[in-house]
């Protein structure tokens, strides 16, 4: 059983520590994992993402296939879109609620959400709110890592530990400010937006 | 104990556990990691190897070549258009043969995620006359490197390791094995192989060329090469590197009804695939990147449509390899998928706010309004996004060092005036011989330097150039009053805007170095730039 998921954002919104807490998470879980990212060129400001590919039994491909995708979780609204041809039918939409807009040609935001709202299963989130109140709103990244929480089969303390062993050198402050803002997106289960 | 590494880092560690005395490198997308992996390891557990950058990959790959020479292992990395500036000292090593075993792993992007292009580095080592060595995931990608070394040694050749971006950059668990110890310095007691004047050079060749035989048997010997046979011979499959995940991906349970070939080492093995071509109709190739077993399969299987993939239209020609290709080469059912919504814009990459390119190419945007867009050239580096808008400031972008180069055969043309951006390493890596050449014919060309210290858009990577690049350009004969110094800054627009006009002006050789350090660069390296800066 492999739990597939796209992990999407701008640059610089921690898309990819995300990516690597899950992968500690898996370790410490037991579970085989593969995360391919493309990096690089988009230190802020462009296009991340990351597939996630988590299972009790070896996994092939580095890449998900289309339609495969269990979740696409984002920490922008625009992004969680252009993973669309990759969700499985009746697949997770995660996604925080804030847009990055740096670009001259940004959509709407009214047809982004109007969008997502199509698809049976999606959770917005006001994940830069929530981590703006807790203390900084750069710790988004982890309220979305704490939605995500309730969708796959990584046990809460295997998360709460892979947070702990990333965020340990960085001094109390701010492991604490990331292990709320993980707990206040497992509160989240239902809509705001 | 495993450890979660991606594939560039799988490799570092398994050059590391093959005992290597040194790695050398330039950095570049998706490579880099394998040699920042290395420089971290020898920090944190003090070992006595090289580890520093490189200037560029031809000086990285002859310096690999002298430890080989000296009887020591060596590692090289870059990406695959580094291997480009690296053919020289490539394909006459293989001639010539190596002594300590010598490991070079080019990592090539289909799909072009981060270069010019989508080059595929077998056909090069194919070229060269040595083996390959390709991967299909990480723990293989570990396993892979000391295989590498063993047989590098016992053939006296290079050894080429091929990586692709989809697994340079994908973590998995792997598990490391005792270290070998590196090797005692030693030299070959007849060295004349190393000595390529023809009369010497010939009988290599001629001993190159009949090693292939020795190097296919090892190939159709490699643990890594192997086949497992089906009970459906309408269809026969090789399938190399990570094509071979892409290709289980489609059976579930590993329950593949066709006969396969894993394939990863190269030349490629007969024996294999002769037993594939008498058993099965067809032979369905999959690989990322170009065509490369594909058409020698064509040569080898004369028969008229037996060999299928990329050149039959089965497959994608351009662009990467991923298992919905392969699913659709399968003839398995294609998945009903969800549209991405018109409104959904492109979100390019963007200089940071900030960056002093910024500023260069406010003060450029002032002369290009007078001369045009077509005079600008341009390099490779983080100012190479001076291409898209809004700046829209550079006309070309070929290849490194390409600016000055351009810029001069341009002026010989006619064309005035004629400027080139190039950044700071890439300068050293390969725009000092352009600029020499330009000194020489007294063009009158324009070239800004666009200085940051560092290499940005790998990482920021500590460049070559360091403090250098004045003294470089008075050394090389630029008259000292046309070496001139800005600060890229808004508040210095005004000024910044009349040097360039001043110089662009001047008919003869004019090097503008427009520095300030990379706003990414962490607080210590931001104030060494300052220290070391013309400003």
């Amino acid at each position: 059983m492999t739990t597939n998921i796209i992990l999407a954002g701008v640059g610089g919104q921690g898309v990819l520590t995300v990516a690597a807490i899950l992968d500690t998470a898996c370790l410490n879980n037991g579970l085989f994992f593969k995360q391919s990212e493309v990096h690089g060129m988009s230190q802020r400001g462009g296009v991340v993402y990351s597939h996630v590919r988590i299972s009790d039994d070896v996994i092939y491909s580095d890449i998900i296939p289309m339609g495969h995708a269990d979740i696409i979780l984002s920490t922008e609204p625009m992004e969680l879109l252009r993973y669309l041809p990759y969700l499985k039918k009746d697949g997770w939409l995660l996604t925080d609620s804030e847009t990055f807009e740096n670009i001259a040609n940004y959509p709407q935001k009214e047809r982004i959400f109007e969008s997502i709202k199509t698809h049976p299963n999606h959770l917005i989130v006001e994940a830069t709110d929530i981590a703006q109140k807790l203390g900084n709103a750069k710790a988004s990244n982890l309220v979305m890592l704490g939605v995500l929480s309730n969708h796959i089969p990584i046990k809460e303390r295997a998360l709460r530990a892979a947070i702990k062993s990333l965020f340990d050198k960085k001094g109390d402050r701010i492991l604490e400010l990331n292990l709320k803002a993980f707990d206040a997106g497992r509160e989240c289960v239902l809509e705001v937006v | 104990m495993r450890h979660i590494v991606m594939g560039d880092e799988a490799v570092a560690q398994g050059a590391l556990d093959a005992g290597i005395s040194g790695v050398y490198a330039y950095p570049g997308t998706p490579s880099t990691e394998i040699t920042e992996y290395i420089q971290k390891y020898k920090k944190e557990h003090h070992l006595d190897i090289h580890a520093s950058w490189s200037t560029n990959e031809k000086t990285a790959l002859e310096a690999a070549l002298g430890m080989s020479y000296a009887g020591k292992r060596a590692l090289v990395a870059m990406k695959h258009v580094g291997l480009n500036v690296a053919m020289d000292a490539f394909m006459n090593m293989a001639i010539s043969g190596i002594h300590g075993g010598l490991v070079i792993v080019v990592a090539d992007d289909p799909s072009m995620h981060s270069s010019q292009n989508e080059q595929d580095s077998r056909y090069l080592a194919h070229f060269a006359k040595i083996p390959i060595f390709e991967p299909s995931n990480q723990q293989e990608a570990y396993d892979g490197v000391r295989h590498a070394f063993n047989i590098s040694e016992r053939l006296e050749l290079p050894v080429l390791l091929r990586l692709v971006t989809r697994l340079a950059h994908s973590r998995s668990l792997v598990s490391f094995n005792v270290p070998d110890q590196q090797n005692e310095k030693s030299f070959i007691p007849n060295i004349d192989r190393f000595k390529m004047i023809p009369s010497k050079a010939r009988p290599q060749y001629d001993k190159l060329v009949a090693k292939t035989q020795v190097l296919r048997t090892c190939a159709e010997e490699s643990p890594f090469n192997q086949l497992s046979i089906g009970h459906d011979f309408s269809l026969g499959i090789v399938a190399s590197g990570i094509a071979y995940n892409y290709l289980m991906e489609n059976f579930e349970h590993n329950k593949c009804p066709y006969t396969v070939l894993k394939l990863s080492q190269y030349p490629l093995p007969f024996e294999q695939l002769k037993y594939l071509n008498d058993t099965c109709k067809q032979i369905l190739v999959l690989e990322d990147g170009y065509p490369f077993v594909e058409e020698q399969l064509h040569d080898f299987f004369e028969t008229d449509h037996k060999v299928i993939g990329k050149l039959t239209r089965h497959l994608n020609r351009t662009g990467e390899l991923n298992p919905d290709w392969v699913a659709k080469a399968l003839g398995l059912k294609e998945m009903n998928t969800v549209e991405i919504p018109a409104f959904v814009q492109a979100r390019p990459p963007q200089l940071c706010e900030g960056c002093g390119h910024i500023d260069t190419f406010n003060a450029l945007k002032e002369i290009q309004k007078i001369i045009g867009d077509k005079q600008i050239f341009g390099d490779i580096g983080c100012y190479a996004l001076g291409a898209l808008p809004p700046y829209n400031i550079i006309s070309t972008l070929i290849d490194m060092g390409s600016s000055i180069t351009m810029a001069k055969g341009a002026a010989d043309a006619g064309v005035f005036p004629a400027i080139a951006i190039i950044g700071d390493s890439t300068f050293t890596h390969s725009g000092m011989t352009g600029l020499l050449d330009c000194v020489n014919d007294q063009s009158p060309v324009t070239i800004v330097i666009s200085d940051n210290s560092a290499i940005a858009m790998t990482g920021g990577q500590d460049s070559s150039a360091l403090a250098k690049l004045k003294n470089i350009c008075l050394g090389l004969g630029v008259a000292p009053e046309h070496v001139r110094i800005m600060e890229p800054l808004p508040k210095n627009h005004e000024l910044n805007v009349a040097l360039l006009k001043e110089e662009i002006e001047y008919k003869g050789v004019s090097v503008i170095i427009s520095q300030r350090a990379c706003v990414r660069l962490p607080i210590d390296r931001k104030k060494i730039a300052k220290e070391l800066s013309y400003v």
